[in-house]
C-alpha cells in the first residue's frame, strides 16, 4: 500500500536569528510513521519542529507538510513542547488545559468541551487525571495530559519534543508503549526528540538524525551504524549493540567540544517533587 | 469621622451612610473598581506578573505626582505612566514580570520622582497620602463615571480574548504554536493591568495595590480548579473586602485601605491554610 506522503524536505537548511545551524538535507516522513529525532544539545531539533509549525522560516531549500507550506496554527499538528509554564502554584484542573487545545486560541469565552477534553484524556491513558489540579501531577501524569492537549484536536501529526525526558524507566517505557498505540490505531505520524534510543528501538519506523550541520535519515540499521554516525559527525563514531539490541554511541562527546557556537538548547528543567519548571528560551 | 453611630440595623446604616454624596460615590467606584482587579488580578496570579502589576503602580505614582504638580486630573497622569511602563514591559520580553531586577530598578527611580514631584508641589502631605495610600471617601461624580468606562472598557477585552489570554497563560509555546500572538496578548494584557491599576489607586493607593489585584485572585486560585470559579471567587472576595472596608471605615477613624488590605490578607491566610489542610474546596469526585 503507497502510504501519503506527509512531510518532504528539499536542500532545507535551518537555523535561528540569520544563523543556518544544518543544512542540505533532503529527506520525506511518511503518514503513520514512528520517526525519532535525534542529535547532540544544540544541534538544531527543536528549531526543526518549529519550522514544521510554521514558527521558523527554513534559511534555505524547501518544507511542505501535507503537502503545503508550513503555517503556525495548523490542525492536523499537535505539538508538546520541552518547556511548559505549569508550577506548583497552578491550581487550575487537567482538563481545562486540554480543552484549551482544541478551541484555546478562539476569541471569546467559549463552552467548557469537558466531554471532549476527557476523551482525549483518556486516549493519553490519562482519563483519571481529568479533575486534578495540574500542580499536583507527577512529571510522568504531566506528560500524558500534555499529550492529551495535543489530541484532542484529532491531529494527523504529533510533534513531541523530549517528552521522556525526566521519566523513569518504567514510566519511559509506558509513555512509549503510549505513543505507538496512538501511531498504530489512528494512523497519527509521530516524530519524537529523544536523547536515548533505546526505548525507542522496539517501535521506530525511522530516524532523523541531526549532528554537525547535517542531517542523516533512515531506518533505524541504517542509520544507527558506526559509518553512517562517523560519515555524519566526520569523526570516529562507534556504534556498540549488546546481547539484547541495546545500543551506546560512543565517541561524539568530542563532537560537541568542536562546535562552540553551537548554543546548547534549554533543557526542561525539574523543580522540587518532580514538577516542570521554566527556563527562558530567547 | 461623622457623627452617626453603628446600630447593627444594617439597612438603616446603610441608608444613613448612603444619604452622603462621599459614601454613595466611595461604594460605587469601590464597587467598580473591585469587580475589575478581582478579573483582572486572577489573570495576573496564572500569568506570574503581580511584581509588574506591583510596579506598574508605582510608575503610575510618577505619573499622578506630576499630574497633580501641572494641575491636571492625577488620573491622566498615572494612566498615562502605567499605560507606557505596560507596553514597555511587553515590548521587552515575553514574561517582563520574570525580569525583576530590571523591573526594580525602574520601579525605584519612578517612586524617586514621583515623591521629587510631590515635594515641588505645595500640598505635599494630603496628596502624597492619598496617592500612596488610596482615598476612596475623596471620590467624585465624574471620578465614578470614568472608572465604570474604563471597567467596560477592561471587560468587554477580556470577554473578548479570555481563552488566547488563558491559553497563552498556561501554555505559552502551545498556544503560540496553535497561532495565537504572544506578543499582542502580551501588550493587550499588560495595558489592561495598566488600566485596572490606575482604578485601583483610587481605592487602595500605590502601595496597596497587591491587596486588590492580587490577594483576592491568589486566594481564589487556591480554592478553585476551574478559571471561571476562580474569577468568580476572586471578584467576590475584592467586592465582600472592599465593601466591608468603606462600610467599617464610616465609623472609625481608620483608613479604608487598611480594612481592604486586613480582609484579603486574613482570606488568603485562610484559603492557604485551607488548602494545606484538606487539598482542595471544591474536590475532584473518584471515578
Amino acid at each position: 500500500m503507497e502510504k501519503e506522503t506527509v512531510i518532504s524536505a528539499k536542500g532545507l537548511a535551518g537555523g535561528y536569528s540569520g544563523k543556518t545551524i544544518w543544512e542540505n538535507a533532503d529527506f520525506s516522513v511518511q503518514q503513520g510513521e514512528f520517526v525519532a529525532v535525534l542529535g547532540p544539545n544544540g544541534a538544531g531539533k527543536t528549531t526543526f519542529f518549529r519550522m514544521m509549525l510554521g514558527l521558523a522560516a527554513p534559511v534555505a531549500g524547501s518544507l511542505s507538510v501535507f503537502g503545503r507550506t508550513p503555517r503556525r496554527g495548523n490542525p492536523d499538528i499537535g505539538y508538546v513542547p520541552q518547556r511548559h509554564l505549569i508550577d506548583r502554584e497552578t491550581g487550575v484542573e487537567a482538563r481545562e488545559l486540554v480543552r484549551l487545545g482544541l478551541d484555546g486560541h478562539r476569541w471569546g469565552i467559549g463552552s467548557a468541551h469537558y466531554e471532549e477534553a476527557f476523551e482525549a484524556l483518556r486516549a493519553a491513558g490519562a482519563g483519571d487525571l481529568a479533575r486534578r489540579p495540574l500542580a499536583a501531577l507527577s512529571g510522568g501524569e504531566l506528560q500524558r495530559v500534555f499529550l492529551a492537549e495535543a489530541l484532542i484536536g484529532k491531529p494527523k501529526m504529533l510533534l513531541l519534543d523530549e517528552p521522556l525526558a525526566n521519566l523513569d524507566l518504567r514510566r519511559e517505557a509506558d509513555f512509549v508503549r503510549l505513543i505507538n498505540e496512538v501511531v498504530r490505531s489512528q494512523g497519527v505520524t509521530v516524530l519524537l526528540i529523544a536523547h536515548n534510543i533505546n526505548p525507542l528501538l522496539p517501535v521506530l519506523d525511522r530516524i532523523i538524525y541531526i549532528a554537525n550541520g547535517r542531517i542523516a535519515t533512515g531506518a533505524p540499521s541504517e542509520v544507527l551504524t558506526s559509518e553512517t554516525l562517523t560519515d555524519l559527525y566526520g569523526i570516529p563514531i562507534e556504534v556498540l549493540r549488546d546481547s539484547r539490541g541495546r545500543i551506546a554511541v560512543l565517541g561524539m562527546e568530542e563532537s560537541a567540544e568542536h562546535h562552540p557556537e553551537h548554543r546548547p538548547e534549554p533543557r526542561r528543567d525539574r523543580g522540587p517533587e518532580g514538577r516542570a519548571e521554566r527556563r527562558s528560551n530567547e | 469621622m461623622n457623627s452617626t453611630a453603628f446600630s447593627f440595623n444594617i439597612i438603616a446604616d446603610l441608608q444613613a451612610m448612603l444619604a452622603y454624596d462621599f459614601m454613595r460615590h466611595a461604594f460605587e467606584a469601590g464597587t467598580v473598581v473591585a469587580v475589575v482587579a478581582g478579573i483582572v488580578g486572577y489573570f495576573v496570579v496564572i500569568r506570574r506578573s503581580s511584581f509588574a502589576a506591583h510596579a506598574l503602580s508605582h510608575i503610575g505614582f510618577a505619573g499622578a505626582a506630576g499630574a497633580v504638580l501641572l494641575g491636571v486630573n492625577p488620573v491622566a497622569g498615572l494612566l498615562l505612566f502605567t499605560s507606557g511602563g505596560g507596553v514597555a514591559m511587553a515590548t521587552l520580553g515575553r514574561r517582563a514580570s520574570e525580569r525583576d531586577v530590571q523591573i526594580g530598578a525602574v520601579l525605584a527611580f519612578m517612586l524617586g520622582l514621583g515623591v521629587l514631584f510631590i515635594s515641588l508641589y505645595s500640598g505635599y502631605a494630603t496628596e502624597a497620602y492619598s496617592l500612596l495610600f488610596g482615598e476612596v471617601l475623596g471620590v467624585s461624580r465624574g471620578d465614578v463615571l470614568l472608572t465604570l468606562a474604563a471597567a467596560a472598557v477592561i471587560l468587554a477585552t477580556i470577554a473578548l480574548i479570555y481563552r488566547p489570554l488563558l491559553f497563552a497563560s498556561l501554555d505559552e509555546d502551545v498556544a503560540e504554536a496553535k497561532g495565537v500572538s504572544i506578543f499582542w496578548i502580551g501588550v493587550i494584557f499588560m495595558l489592561l493591568i495598566a488600566v485596572a491599576t490606575s482604578m485601583a489607586v483610587q481605592v487602595v493607593g500605590v502601595l496597596l495595590i497587591f491587596a486588590l489585584m492580587v490577594t483576592p485572585a491568589a486566594a481564589a486560585q487556591q480554592m478553585t480548579q476551574r478559571p471561571l470559579r476562580g474569577i468568580l471567587v476572586s471578584v467576590l472576595i475584592a467586592l465582600l473586602a472592599t465593601w466591608f472596608g468603606i462600610f467599617i471605615s464610616f465609623y472609625t477613624p481608620y483608613p479604608v485601605s487598611f480594612f481592604i488590605a486586613s480582609v484579603t490578607f486574613l482570606v488568603y491566610v485562610a484559603s492557604r491554610f485551607y488548602r494545606a489542610n484538606s487539598g482542595v474546596l471544591f474536590r475532584p469526585i473518584k471515578k
